[in-house]
């Protein structure tokens, strides 16, 4: 039977296109060493180092975990890296939490980055595969085709994205970590932005950004030498499947339901969109905002981008269940660490310390992410309640 | 902690060169021997699936995700990577099952390094400011290693021919290994260094497959009648990146990991250890403890076969499937990551 965990202390760095003032190592202690002080720890508190981030190719430096052992204080200690892809930061904070769930270890940190400006994530991803046809897309390429087909079949709104875009970074400026902080921003702007994959604009695409994200999970007898609230680990779920199959599902893939339906029974929601408070979800182009509505049933299918055109999934319209709160995917995009900063956004909010961007007495969130051919899910259920 | 059920592990040949063959291909015999051998149809059999693989080896962001395909998940399926050894891999399954979320779990491990060159790729490892630049390989760090090692005193360069003397005997009975055979000590210090003191002998082959486990709670492997190995502790450790800063004739994480996994609880009998190089074996084999009653690599090692991402997962299941077989009551399994050892994991697995 798993022990109970809880997220006791969170750090981030501010992200931006490019953190010349640091190393990767630099970055990273950074990230670790909010999350201690937010914590009320010392690296000797810790047990164990978790560490995630998306391909090595994005930095050049293969099984970087070797490397940053030094900067995150694990000499001596175990150190694990993880890698799932985009929903890597994700996997990363639950494989963390198994760390502690499992009984093994009492008080683990857990820390993803992307350090983007160090390589190309572009080119990264369009490396040719051996044996296989060069699709040379990257994201917005690989996922636009896609999201026509939802267009096609729900009969959104052409602006259902547009409205998105505006929204998440109107979060964002509430957000002093947010990498895009535009003040400006309307949906005359997004619309006027290059088309970029169509019906994929530039401002509906998500930046490229220098980040770390760090956690500090602790088991429940250890909650109380902290002092902030603690965010309880209600419910984790990962689940995977091929990139490709005969009859895949790909606007509202089946991984993503049963990840959802998991992570939901494991944390008693019945309806998600009553049920949480709030829901930081991994959503790179707009279009994904009424996409992941569907699939982790927010809302009907087809009926996704009713809530985003209602204003329901917005704080600044008062909606009911703010989605992103802290500008998203959309307005900072640390590629490794993204799922992560999903995941401890949740738990800012359930721990009452999101700041300008916090939802009045928030105490049940969804973290999430995905990745690969959105084929692999993470998410997690906490609440500033224990169950 | 419970102890947790090995009940297969299988894994492909050691070849130089796979050929035309991907990963997926390498992946899915593997795989399917390993769920065959648990008595499992398909991986909807298991709660959970693990693997280890290294995206460099391929030259391609995403080798783990072609990966998937080889298994069978549609459904879709619980699973994770760990971009390390599948012995990291197994670990994350070993928690999985330690906090009840799966009874049992497939692990994978899967590297084609023949595209590449390994010892420079592997470079890529070091830190990218201060280290990379300077373009040092695996074997030049290894090199420097074994060089500390003798200088220390207590061994000799007969000693790592002896080592690569008994690895190519021991893997005259493993019809995995790409490299067997019988040598003496004075024909092998006949060869011309490579990069001094080391040998080419001294140096593992590199090697393209695969290797697959399937793990479950004790309970569930009785329930299935299958004969089993039990994994009893396990730990893993890493130490400083900085080879400077490291005695590197020592090697203190698999002290520690040694002492926390309970090797010197009982005596052991047999032990696998992950040494790429000759001289890593005798370093491990005093940072364990185990005296010369203890057999080592039994399999041949790593100098006989490496299948990188999948060497240490293998150790497990090379000690496991002796203990199966009843050759052997208690052993240890060891499998490292980094340069010069940086980062070491100790398991010690028992008879049921």
């Amino acid at each position: 039977m798993a022990e109970l965990a809880a997220v006791v202390g969170i750090g981030q760095t501010k992200y931006q296109t490019k953190r010349i003032d640091v190393s990767i190592a630099g970055l990273v202690r950074e990230a670790a060493m909010n999350a201690l002080n937010d914590a009320g720890l010392v690296w000797d508190d810790i047990d164990a180092v978790i560490l995630g981030k998306a391909p090595d190719m994005f930095e050049g430096v293969v099984m970087p975990e070797l490397y940053l052992t030094d900067a995150l204080g694990c000499n001596g200690k175990p150190m694990i890296r993880v890698h799932t892809a985009g929903s890597v930061g994700g996997s990363t904070a639950i494989v963390a939490a198994s760390h502690v769930q499992s009984g093994v270890f009492k008080r683990v940190l857990t820390v993803t980055f992307e350090k983007q400006s160090e390589s190309n994530a572009m080119w990264a991803l369009s490396n040719p595969q051996p044996f296989s046809p060069h699709l040379n897309a990257g994201a917005g390429g690989y996922f636009a085709p896609i999201i026509r087909e939802y267009i096609r079949r729900s009969n959104a709104p052409y602006d259902a994205g547009i409205k998105v875009a505006v929204k998440d970074r109107l979060h964002a400026l509430k957000n002093p970590l947010a990498h895009l902080q535009l003040k400006d921003i309307s949906m005359e702007m997004v619309e006027a932005s290059p088309m970029l994959w169509d019906p994929l604009r530039f401002l509906e695409s998500c930046p490229s950004s220098d980040g770390a994200c760090a956690m500090v999970i602790a088991h429940e007898d250890l909650v109380d030498e902290s002092p902030g609230k603690p965010a309880w680990i209600q419910g984790a779920a990962m689940r995977s499947e091929p990139t490709m199959y005969a009859g895949r599902e790909q606007v509202s893939p089946h991984a993503g339901r049963d990840c959802a339906k998991d992570v939901y029974a494991q944390a008693g929601i019945t309806d998600p969109r009553k049920d949480f408070d709030c829901a930081e979800v991994y959503v790179p182009f707009s279009w994904y905002e009424p996409m992941w509505l569907e699939n982790l049933g927010f809302a009907e299918p087809g009926k996704g981008w009713e809530l985003t055109m209602s204003g329901a999934t917005s704080l600044d319209e008062g909606g009911d269940i703010p989605w992103n709160c802290s500008g998203g995917v959309l307005s900072s995009n640390a590629i490794g660490a993204s799922g992560m900063i999903r995941f401890a956004e949740a738990a800012r909010q359930v721990r009452g310390s999101a700041e300008d961007h916090q939802v009045e007495g928030a105490k049940k969130a969804l973290g999430h992410a995905y990745g690969g051919g959105a084929q692999f899910y993470a998410m997690w259920v906490v609440g500033s309640e224990k169950h | 902690m419970q102890d947790v059920a090995i009940v297969s592990f299988v894994q492909s040949d050691c070849v130089r060169y796979a050929g035309a063959q991907n990963e997926v291909e390498l992946i899915m015999p593997v795989v399917q021997a390993a769920l065959k051998e648990a008595g499992l149809s398909s991986v909807q059999d298991v709660d959970f699936t693990c693997s280890g693989s290294c995206d460099y080896q391929q030259g391609a962001a995403f080798a783990f995700v072609a990966g998937v395909d080889a298994l069978g998940a549609v459904p879709p399926i619980k699973e994770s990577h760990v971009e390390m050894d599948a012995a990291w891999a197994l670990y994350e399954s070993w928690l999985k099952i330690q906090m009840g979320q799966a009874e049992s779990a497939l692990i994978y491990g899967f590297g084609k390094s023949s595209p590449g060159e390994l010892s420079n790729v592997l470079s890529l490892q070091l830190d990218p400011y201060y280290l990379a630049p300077l373009g040092v390989d695996t074997i030049s760090l290894a090199a420097m290693q074994a060089r500390s090692l003798l200088e220390a005193g207590e061994v000799s360069e007969a000693d790592l021919a002896e080592v690569v003397v008994n690895s190519r005997a021991n893997a005259k009975n493993n019809p995995h290994a790409q490299l067997s055979g019988d040598f003496t000590v004075d024909q092998l210090l006949a060869e011309p260094e490579m990069v001094s003191p080391l040998r080419k002998h001294d140096c593992c082959p590199i090697s393209d497959g695969a290797a697959a486990m399937v793990i479950c709670t004790v309970e569930k492997a009785k329930a299935m009648g299958k004969p089993y190995a039990v994994i009893k502790g396990i730990d893993h450790r890493i130490e400083t990146h900085h080879v400077t800063l490291r005695d590197l004739s020592r090697s203190p994480s698999v002290e520690i990991a040694a002492e926390k996994a309970g090797v010197h609880d009982a005596p052991v009998d047999v032990a696998e250890i992950y040494a790429p190089f000759s001289h890593q074996e005798i370093i491990v084999k005093r940072a364990l403890g185990l005296d010369d009653s203890v057999v080592i690599n039994p399999s041949g090692g790593v100098l006989a076969g490496h299948l990188f991402m999948a060497s240490g997962l293998s150790r497990v299941g090379e000690v496991a499937k002796r203990i199966i077989a009843g050759e052997y009551k208690r052993g240890v399994a060891h499998a490292t990551s980094g340069p010069c050892l940086q980062q070491n994991m100790i398991l010690v697995l028992e008879s049921m």
